[in-house]
């Protein structure tokens, strides 16, 4: 198991994400309530999500899995996002586009790891 | 800044801050500065003819970064400065305060500026562009006091404008030049359809019509004038006619231009050590024959950006990325993946008053883009097929019930049809 690395930035924050990015670095990042998980994921600094198109489900270039056993907590993802992400080699039932995961306080701890470049 | 950059960045826009944090990303440690003609830290654009202008999001909400990320990541974002001159000989630019910088690597990445209508009364007050922050910010002020607001343009910015605006409860007439809206990026049955969902939403539509004049109470625009005689209430006005690449002092540093600055596949201008990315650029496209295309795009900034990133930090090149393009309006998301341009048929798949189709543009036979209309499918399916040159069975792709990949007959290697145009020299 790695072990987390506090983000500096982030270490007043309450709730926080666990996210692995593509070099398998776990960074802990804290977030704001109602922020997606894209933003708060592109605004830590971790360059790995390109989220070309700004979070409006238009790209699919901000792919990342929920952690087993908290897909549930997270939420499906609806048709028009499946549709993006089922096209992606490393598409799996744990895949989300994270500009469509809005950030509650239920969410804290969450790990997430981001998908591989298609 | 009397100093001297490893990467001097003229412009900081989606192209120019994907540069230097994809830069910062593949773990270049030289000096990087971004010298923008804005004072507003870096935002994205697309917000500014939707979200933002509908006042939904704020500035906060469509930066490219957090205010604090450039200086935490050793970048000099220089706010409210120009370049003014390049010097590729004594390898120094100019800012317009009069200061000199040095640099060992120059990325242009200036953008674009609105194009602008030449016709009496284009200096009176209330006739906005939508291209920058203090743009949006200057037409929301304006449209506080304005019931009736004309829209010249029946592109992407005016239609999603438009859209806005119907939501906002403003009267809108959409003024287009030629004989439909979207002509220039779409063929017809797209153009039909948001014609007609334009007008049910309540748009007045006039095509096939130029502005001769705007006309004025006082100083303000009351009506945007015709050729056909008949004049437009106007409380406010909305130019939005195509754009013009920024690039006047690499021109005149003697870079090589056509509708852009000539860039190639490395994003490498004809002036030694100069890159350039983005809107200001035209380059041979793979999926366009090797035509050379100014794309005007997010995905093409921040492709291109990334693409002078790996190559000033010794990564190797990336497959050349498949142009994309959004818009949204209303409920509506239009997704287009490759060019259209050139295309021979345009071949309609699924039903257009379902509110969910697509059309498939092919030449020689070979899938080069596909628009899709709240078809997410389509476009993530159509990627493929556009990367790989695919040909496929052109009669059964009106059939919904099969996924556009199963309809490949052949899909020749994207290599083998690799351009190679060199714009130096």
């Amino acid at each position: 198991m790695l072990t987390p690395v506090a983000d500096p930035k982030s270490e007043t924050a309450g709730a926080q994400v666990m996210v692995t990015d593509r070099a398998g670095n776990l960074h802990a990042v804290g977030f704001s309530e109602g922020r997606s998980l894209m933003e708060t994921i592109r605004d830590s600094g971790i360059g790995d999500i390109a989220a070309l198109c700004g979070g409006t489900c238009s790209c699919a270039t901000c792919h990342v899995f929920i952690a087993d056993g908290w897909t549930e907590r997270v939420g499906p993802p609806v048709q028009d996002e499946l549709d993006l992400l089922e096209t992606s080699e490393f598409f799996s039932d744990e895949s989300r586009l994270s500009c469509q995961v809005v950030l509650t306080a239920e969410l804290d701890g969450l790990p997430v790891t981001i998908a591989p470049e298609d | 800044m009397d100093r001297e950059y490893d990467v001097l960045i003229a412009g900081g826009g989606h192209g120019g801050t994907q540069v230097a944090t994809a830069l910062r990303q593949y773990g270049f440690d030289g000096s990087i500065a971004i010298v923008n003609a804005e004072d507003a830290y870096p935002y994205q654009r697309p917000p500014l003819s939707k979200a933002y202008l509908e006042g939904t999001v704020d500035v906060g909400q469509i930066s490219i970064r957090p205010a604090s990320y450039w200086a935490d990541h050793g970048i000099d974002l220089v706010r409210g400065r120009r370049i003014d001159a390049v010097d590729p000989a004594q390898r120094f630019v100019t800012t317009d305060d009069g200061a000199a910088v040095k640099y060992r690597t120059v990325v242009w990445a200036t953008g674009s500026t609105p194009r602008v209508l030449d016709c009496a009364g284009w200096d009176l007050s209330g006739i906005h562009v939508v291209r920058s922050l203090s743009d949006v910010d200057r037409l929301r002020a304006d449209l506080a006091s304005a019931s009736a607001v004309a829209i010249v343009g029946g592109g992407y910015i005016g239609l999603e404008t438009a859209a806005v605006l119907r939501k906002l409860g403003k009267q809108v007439t959409v003024v287009e030049a030629f004989s439909r809206v979207l002509a220039r990026v779409s063929a017809d049955p797209i153009s039909d359809f948001y014609q007609a969902q334009h007008r049910e939403h309540g748009v007045e539509l006039r095509v096939d019509s130029k502005v001769i004049s705007f006309e004025g109470a006082g100083d303000h625009v009351q009506a945007v004038r015709l050729t056909g005689g008949e004049a437009i209430p106007a409380d406010a006005a909305i130019v939005g006619v195509g754009v013009v690449p920024s690039a006047g002092p690499l021109v005149a540093a003697g870079a090589r231009y056509d509708n852009g600055v000539l860039v190639d596949g490395q994003c490498r201008t004809s002036l030694p050590d100069i890159y350039a990315v983005g809107d200001c650029t035209a380059s041979p496209n793979v999926y366009a024959d090797g035509a050379v295309l100014r794309l005007e795009s997010v995905q093409n900034a921040i492709d291109q950006g990334s693409t002078v990133a790996r190559r000033l930090s010794g990564k190797p090149e990336a497959d050349p990325a498949v142009p994309s393009f959004w818009s949204d309006q209303y409920d509506l998301r239009l997704r287009t993946i490759g060019v259209s341009y050139g295309y021979h048929d345009a071949v309609v798949r699924g039903d257009p008053t379902s509110r969910s189709f697509s059309v498939v543009y092919l030449k020689s036979g070979r899938v080069i883009a596909v628009d899709s209309v709240n078809a997410a499918k389509d476009f993530a399916r159509g990627r493929a097929l556009v990367r790989s040159a695919a040909r496929i069975d052109v009669s059964a792709i009106a059939d919904t019930s099969r996924p556009l990949d199963d309809l490949v007959i052949h899909a020749p290697e994207l290599d083998g049809r690799e351009v190679s145009v060199d714009a130096g020299g």
